[in-house]
């Protein structure tokens, strides 16, 4: 195959990639994005992890280290299946905080701090160049393979040449599709779609070649297996240490990796997608792994010595003239490295632009964020600096290293310089405690060790690092060795760094989070962080301020163009009730606009450009309480409701005790009705009828005097029993006039045993007093108070049914109030019946006998209550017993 | 009638999809330690086990896992969509 055929291969396979990320964007953006956003499509682009480190560089490693280039994909399988644990996490809190990249998220996690944006920023650009000039020279060799197959070995200027092309249209890709808006976190959905393509491409290729091998050159698995344990490869000393070493690392890899977190948080769409991509990306790298010992195997029995065994995947096919499968394999190398390439440099440009460059930007600008003009196209432009920026350091570099080291080896420094973020997102999303303190010592702490055991010894001595410093020691402090660290001599080199690097950067991240104190908002940030499941829809963290919504409505559309900016304040307008462009200035509202903000520049940069335009709208501690524990709320809530029932039962029983009440009175006011028309219908019938008897001529003088003096005591009935109801009406209505004076007790007491008509010795009723108990000087209305000692020595004559009748009224005093009993010998009143005695018209025995209308102790009791005392019935006391408390004095 | 055969506590199903999700922690910890037992291989010199059987060991494990995750993975996405979609499913029991 010509050299030139394959040029024209690999350009209309660009061509055709183009083609389809062109197409999935315009089917995207007319809203028919349909299978784009599949699970399938979502797995196929974790395959990314699978770079040309995988497709060549694997082969490599196998033929070098034997099975151990498997471990390289057992940790992101075991991450994979194990999603539950940590990525479902990882993929909630990327989703419900808007996360643009991992320096984004770790920022924004430790106070929306943009010191450690950038921090993680130049981790991750010091980790990825290496590996982006890896890609870079991966194409570029294949590319030399083939030249030399059609008879044109490469010099130097050639490769140069063709690696500076490769990165140009990289850059043109990444630049046309992955810039088109500046939402970050909005889809790729073109990139996405090519990426997936690619890897079927790649995987297809893989296999295509691995089976070939098996059965084309081996004759079949069980001679391939055989062969696997003749090979040299089979002298298998593997380290026990290494092997789960390097599972840890790519586990860890996976996770921090800034593509891997592109692709796998900032492209996520559901979880459901993760769910798949559980079980079916371990199958994928189950795949692409499967193939690599056999070819590895049978690379090292067929080709020369000395060939390279990192491209025995092209090499391969090529000595035994099959063109077509080797183009096919390298156009698989091609896509693992363009995928690769394009996801980590979109990745990397926007963790640049968001922690680095726009920060610059909006500080060197003096007028602050609320200046006219469109900020997305500064953005924009930053972003697309930023891609070529890192492409050309990754060109820069692969120049520089002359790309002699094996792949393997470059892979594996890049990686555990990725890892250095592990203990950092761990704490962010495990650990309330974290501080920012703690994440920048411990990141720092990780990036200057790992540079020293790792990053500046792979450049080989001599480089940066002397000799004499690799074997003695910087300045002849021996424990301070790259490679044998606190004296730790003899071990793996990059077990070592490793060792070295991620303990005492979870060491540091440890110690500093737990002797410093985070400030209001990272407390805030990481109660979310941490309780993601529990707290989605967030918590305010603007206090309402002055800031007009007009103000924050220019500063919107400067980042994401005036109708998107316009769509979401009308939105929310519409949210609060409102019609028109501008909604109140709510902390809902705000905190809702930094999340749409911090899509396109990051968390740190969202906040800060609202925070200039809320001057002083900091999260203060009252904030804190109020919202950080939500829990607290809801109990607060429910207790408030509990209350508000109780109180409406409270309510509810008042009312129906009122009820009853009222019901009870009707009731009292019928009976009370009947009573009185029936205690004026007797008398008046008699007086009636002994009227017309009157009116009879036949009656004779003493008929006459008699009947005229039974209409007269009729009639006096009559008038008491309407002067007594005239005299309660008048005491219930609170109308009667008091007319108090100084009294002696036993002068009142004389008074009202003879107004009832007895002496002291009466044959009718004997009356027993102690003068010595009633000499009591008291202030009161003596008419009133009189008025009720008649009553109740005229009932004892009436009532008392002795043989002697006697009536015993003694007086004593209390601390507060005049005690005075009415004791008769009689046979008393019944229990049932000593409610009712107080009641208008009861009578317990014939009226004829009484001779009173019942009205008499109603009286009492009314004139009692209004002179400030009470009378009741005394039990217990052998016969009729009342007792009177009255007050020493009335006040008027 | 119908109530006869009603559970008693937690509906069933999301009672299952618990204990599936408990399952589905286990795994990646069940896969660590499966993927060490080669090393042992090493120790052991008087085995004839070598590279064929150890990748062969590896690559088994390695798809039983990818299995046993898809059958725990299908139960558990159902009603889950991530926090746009569904506000609340936490992880007590």
């Amino acid at each position: 195959m010509s050299f030139n055929l394959l040029l024209v291969i690999a350009f209309l396979y660009a061509g055709f990639l183009f083609l389809v990320a062109f197409i999935a964007d315009s089917r995207a953006k007319s809203g028919r994005a349909g299978w784009l956003g599949s699970p399938a499509v979502y797995t196929l682009s974790l395959s990314i992890y699978c770079t040309a480190w995988t497709f060549y560089g694997a082969v490599g490693n196998a033929a070098r280290n034997g099975l151990e280039f498997v471990t390289i994909y057992l940790g992101p399988t075991l991450v994979m299946v194990g999603w539950w644990w940590f990525l479902r996490k990882l993929v909630w809190v990327g989703r419900a905080q808007r996360v643009t990249s991992i320096a984004d998220l770790i920022s924004s996690r430790f106070g929306k701090s943009t010191p450690l944006g950038v921090l993680v920023t130049i981790i991750a650009i010091i980790a990825a160049t290496p590996y982006i000039a890896l890609q870079l020279q991966s194409v570029v060799q294949s590319l030399a393979v083939f030249s030399e197959n059609s008879g044109k070995p490469w010099g130097a200027a050639e490769v140069n040449r063709s690696a500076l092309w490769v990165s140009i249209g990289l850059a043109i890709f990444t630049i046309l599709f992955g810039t088109r808006n500046l939402d970050a976190n909005e889809k790729h959905h073109g990139i996405v779609t090519a990426i997936a393509l690619e890897a079927i491409v790649k995987l297809c290729a893989l296999v295509a070649v691995g089976t070939f091998v098996v059965w084309g050159l081996s004759g079949g698995v069980r001679e391939t297996l055989a062969m696997i344990d003749a090979s040299p490869i089979s002298e298998w000393q593997q380290s026990g240490g290494r092997w789960a070493g390097l599972i840890f690392v790519s586990a860890a890899a996976f996770v921090c990796l800034p593509r891997m977190f592109q692709v796998m948080v900032v492209e996520n769409e559901s979880e459901s997608h993760l769910a798949t991509a559980s079980w079916a990306f371990p199958l994928y790298l189950l795949a692409m792994s499967l193939f690599v010992l056999p070819i590895a195997v049978v690379g090292l029995d067929r080709l020369p010595e000395g060939s390279n065994p990192d491209l025995f995947v092209l090499t391969l096919p090529l000595s035994e003239s099959k063109e077509g499968l080797a183009a096919f394999s390298f156009l698989g190398g091609f896509s693992s490295a363009t995928s690769m390439v394009i996801v980590a440099t979109i990745a990397l440009a926007t963790m640049v632009s968001n922690h680095i460059v726009v920060p610059i930007w909006l500080s060197s600008q003096r007028e602050g964020a609320l200046v006219s003009g469109d900020v997305r196209s500064v953005v924009i432009g930053a972003r697309r600096f930023s891609i070529i920026a890192v492409l050309a350091l990754g060109y820069l570099y692969f120049r520089s290293s002359g790309g002699g080291t094996a792949l393997t080896a470059i892979g594996l420094i890049s990686f555990t310089g990725a890892i250095q973020v592990l203990p950092a997102i761990i704490g962010a999303l495990f650990w309330r405690g974290a501080t920012r303190v703690g994440a920048s010592a411990g990141l720092t702490v990780g990036l200057i060790v790992w540079a020293w055991t790792l990053f500046l010894p792979s450049f080989g001595v001599d480089a940066f690092l002397s000799q004499s410093v690799m074997v003695s020691g910087p300045f002849g402090l021996d424990w301070l060795r790259p490679q044998a660290l606190f004296g730790m001599a003899g071990q793996d080199p990059l077990l070592h760094g490793v060792f070295w690097s991620v303990s005492l950067n979870a060491l540091t991240f440890i110690l500093g989070s737990v002797f410093s104190f985070p400030t209001p908002l990272e407390r805030l940030q990481g109660a979310q962080f941490v309780n993601v499941f529990e707290n989605t829809a967030g918590s305010q963290n603007w206090t309402p301020s002055a800031a007009a919504a007009d103000d924050l409505l220019i500063m919107s559309q400067r980042l994401l163009g005036a109708a998107e900016a316009q769509n979401v304040f009308q939105n929310a307008a519409s949210q609060q009730g409102k019609t028109g462009y501008l909604p109140d200035v709510t902390p809902e509202f705000i905190q809702q606009l930094e999340r749409v903000l911090a899509g396109s520049v990051g968390a740190a940069t969202a906040h800060a450009m609202i925070g200039q335009l809320l001057p002083g709208a900091t999260v203060s501690v009252e904030d804190l309480m109020a919202v950080a524990d939500e829990a607290a709320q809801i109990m607060e809530y429910s207790n408030r409701l509990e209350e508000k029932s109780q109180e409406q039962e409270r309510t509810a029983r008042q009312l129906r005790q009122a009820n009853e009440k009222l019901t009870a009175l009707s009731v009292q006011k019928d009976a009370f009705l009947s009573q009185i028309s029936h205690e004026l219908r007797t008398p008046m019938t008699s007086i009636r009828s002994f009227s017309e008897i009157l009116q009879d001529v036949d009656a004779n003088e003493e008929q006459r005097l008699r009947y005229a003096g039974i209409i007269h005591d009729e009639t006096m009935r009559l008038t008491r029993l309407l002067d007594d109801l005239l005299d309660l009406s008048i005491l219930e209505n609170g109308k009667v006039v008091l007319n108090v004076q100084e009294v002696s007790l036993e002068q009142l007491i004389d008074r009202a045993v003879s107004s009832a008509g007895f002496r002291a010795e009466d044959e009718r009723l004997r009356i027993t007093r102690d003068a010595q108990s009633e000499n009591i000087a008291l202030k009161t209305d003596p008419d009133r108070l009189s008025q009720v000692f008649i009553n109740l020595i005229s009932n004892a004559a009436k009532y008392c049914d002795a043989e002697r009748p006697t009536l015993a009224i003694s007086a004593k005093k209390t601390a507060h109030a005049i005690v005075i009993d009415f004791v008769d010998n009689g046979s008393g009143i019944s229990v049932e019946n000593q409610n009712m005695i107080f009641e208008k018209f009861s009578r317990l025995t014939d009226h004829r006998k009484a001779g009173g209308a019942g009205l008499g102790l109603a009286i009492c009791l009314e004139i009692m209550q209004r002179l400030g005392g009470s009378v009741a019935y005394l039990p217990g006391q052998g016969g009729a017993a009342f007792r009177m408390t009255v007050p020493y004095s009335l006040e008027a | 009638m119908a109530d006869k055969k009603a559970p008693i506590f937690l509906a069933r199903k999301s009672y299952q999809r618990r204990r599936l999700r408990d399952a589905s922690r286990v795994l990646p910890v069940a896969g660590l330690v499966l993927f060490m037992i080669p090393l042992f291989w090493l120790q052991d010199t008087e085995t004839t086990r070598g590279t064929a059987d150890a990748m062969t060991f590896v690559f088994a494990v390695w798809f039983v896992l990818v299995v046993i995750a898809a059958l725990l993975g299908k139960p558990t996405q159902e009603s889950e969509n991530g926090p746009d979609k569904e506000k609340k499913d936490g992880d007590v029991l």
